[in-house]
């Protein structure tokens, strides 16, 4: 996939390629450049299929990264595309029009990010979650943990451990 | 004479595309279904807006079951999520323990060995027979036809059978680790597993004549939730719902893992891409596991290694990366994105299941201009398992 880097590196801003495997690869863009990238990659080079369009929050540098997984069907390939964002301003360009799916990732996104895709239909109607008043919930910096201890009440004479620390201690015993 | 709708009734757009719906005018009725109804699959619902016994528009409702299985994975070791991850799809659970032990295999660069990947294949042809077994019966159900769905659960009880002696449990089983597979086949599974396959061989044929050859069952799903092919990339539609469109999308075919190239099967198509047309693709697509599994029986090693050498998974750290591992699951399209940090827990997991595009903006699109007595049926063909819209 390294001829289809370059043909991309000639046309847009891309960062460093990593190449996976041998059919999957992923490369950074910034978010300007987005939108003509995934229509180059959709109506020059085949990769019509919008895999699936997720974000990971790297809370230590204070960025989202949007994962855009497009595949190529009959070359048997997948690209990752990554835009990094500021977690402090969190908005990104819609692609609903692009593939009419990517309004429902978008709206989950919004949900459980707390990333907004302005125009995308029902961006701000709630998905998943009803009546939500915390933090996005799949933030980093969201504690499942404290949360379920402030929200809920334990019942009487249940104990509660940590899954990581108690099979540490289950196999060796305490002190390790 | 075919019906014809009085479209003097039906809602204007506003510029902004959406229905200009008016409830109070007494034109439009809300109905939901769901999310507690037999002709729902799982727990979701659809908010109808219908005029008369017709559907205008209608939304996907989500959120009855969501568990966080993502954000949990992000507190617990790579070990510990191989347990988490089959409940994320209750009636096909294998995909995700597949799916998460590659991509784990993948970025911890390991290797589960070759006999390995003969009974996780098995396995996975195992679960898309269950898989289908319960949609045949879901849907026959949502057309009035009851007796399919008891001779399905039985068949699909006898396979279970053949998966709590492979693996110890029915339903989640917990056996695909990162690595490898826990066990062997038992002394005798071979020949347990043809009986079991002959009996399915015939109740499918039972099937065919009462459900498939019936005239209220064609008559209700033949030119019914018709998907344009069109449609097949800008809707993220994978699997049988694409196949019976005429594409031939099959990951089995389309990007080879485990064994599937070793194997002698072509993607099963259909060509009307309607609810029948989705129907007979699916059955003869669960014929067509029954083959793969005669196949991979007869194919693979008696013995050799099932599980590669794992570090100590309770000090497991994986380096930085990120990958994608895909599967053909009954519905299409399975896959996990994992993003791994250098640490001892997964920083990402992200699962991508079928329904997920399925259930949501296609299903909305298709339902517009159904008969309400029509949406279970549509919705059922379209196989959708909620779980995996709401991980």
């Amino acid at each position: 996939m390294q001829a289809l880097y370059h043909r991309l590196k000639a046309l847009f801003p891309l960062g460093e390629l990593t190449e996976q495997r041998e059919n999957l690869v992923f490369v950074t863009v910034d978010a300007a450049h987005l939108r003509s990238l995934l229509l180059q990659l959709r109506d020059i080079e085949g990769f019509t299929h919008l895999v699936l369009l997720t974000a990971v929050d790297w809370i230590e540098t204070g960025e989202f990264q949007l994962t855009y997984l497009l595949g190529n069907r009959a070359k048997r390939q997948d690209i990752g595309v990554r835009v990094m964002l500021s977690r402090e301003q969190a908005t990104m360009a819609t692609i609903h029009d692009l593939w009419p799916t990517a309004a429902t990732y978008q709206r989950e996104l919004r949900e459980m990010f707390g990333i907004d895709f302005p125009q995308s239909p029902g961006v701000n109607e709630e998905f998943i979650l009803e009546g939500w008043n915390d933090i996005p919930p799949y933030r980093r910096d969201f504690n499942t943990l404290d949360y379920a201890e402030a929200t809920y009440n334990d019942r009487p004479g249940r104990e509660s451990r940590d899954p990581a620390t108690y099979m540490r201690e289950k196999l060796y015993g305490e002190g390790h | 004479m075919a019906y014809q709708p009085d479209r003097s009734q039906y809602p204007q757009r506003r510029p902004d595309g959406t229905l200009d719906i008016d409830l109070t005018s007494g034109k439009y009725l809300k109905l939901w279904q769901g999310p507690q109804h037999p002709g729902i699959t799982g727990n979701m619902s659809v908010e109808l807006t219908v005029c008369g016994d017709e559907v205008v528009a209608g939304k996907t409702h989500v959120g009855y079951l969501h568990r966080g299985f993502e954000k949990l994975m992000e507190r617990r070791t790579f070990i510990q999520c191989f347990p988490i991850v089959c409940r994320i799809c209750v009636p096909e659970p294998d995909f995700n323990e597949y799916c998460y032990a590659a991509a784990v295999e993948e970025l911890a660069g390991i290797t589960s060995p070759e006999r390995a990947n003969w009974i996780r294949t098995l396995i996975l042809e195992m679960g898309r027979i269950n898989s289908y077994m319960m949609y045949l019966g879901g849907q026959a159900g949502s057309l009035g036809q009851g007796v399919i769905g008891q001779w399905t659960t039985y068949a699909r009880d006898l396979m279970l059978d053949r998966f709590e002696e492979l693996t110890g449990a029915r339903i989640y089983h917990m056996f695909i680790l990162p690595g490898g597979v826990r066990d062997g086949l038992p002394e005798g599974f071979k020949q347990r597993m043809e009986e079991t396959l002959k009996e399915i061989e015939s109740i499918l044929k039972d099937v065919y004549n009462v459900m498939y050859c019936n005239a209220v069952f064609k008559k209700r799903t033949v030119g019914i939730g018709y998907i344009d092919p069109q449609l097949l990339d800008s809707y993220g539609i994978t699997g049988p719902t694409a196949r019976a469109a005429g594409v031939a999308k099959d990951v089995r075919r389309d990007q080879p893992y485990l064994v599937y190239d070793q194997l002698d099967f072509e993607p099963i198509t259909g060509k009307d891409s309607d609810i029948y047309t989705r129907a007979d693709v699916r059955r003869r697509d669960l014929l067509m596991s029954v083959d793969l599994i005669r196949q991979i029986l007869a194919k693979m090693p008696d013995s050799g290694e099932l599980m590669a050498k794992l570090p100590n998974v309770l000090h497991w750290q994986i380096p930085r990366g990120e990958t994608y591992i895909r599967g053909e699951c009954s519905r299409g399209e399975y896959g996990y994105y994992l993003v791994t940090d250098g640490s001892g827990y997964p920083r990402r997991v992200n699962v991508r299941g079928p329904s997920y595009t399925h259930a949501v903006a296609l299903l909305e699109r298709l339902i517009v201009n159904i008969n309400i007595a029509d949406v279970a049926a549509l919705m059922v063909s379209l196989h959708t398992y909620p779980p995996e819209i709401e991980r």
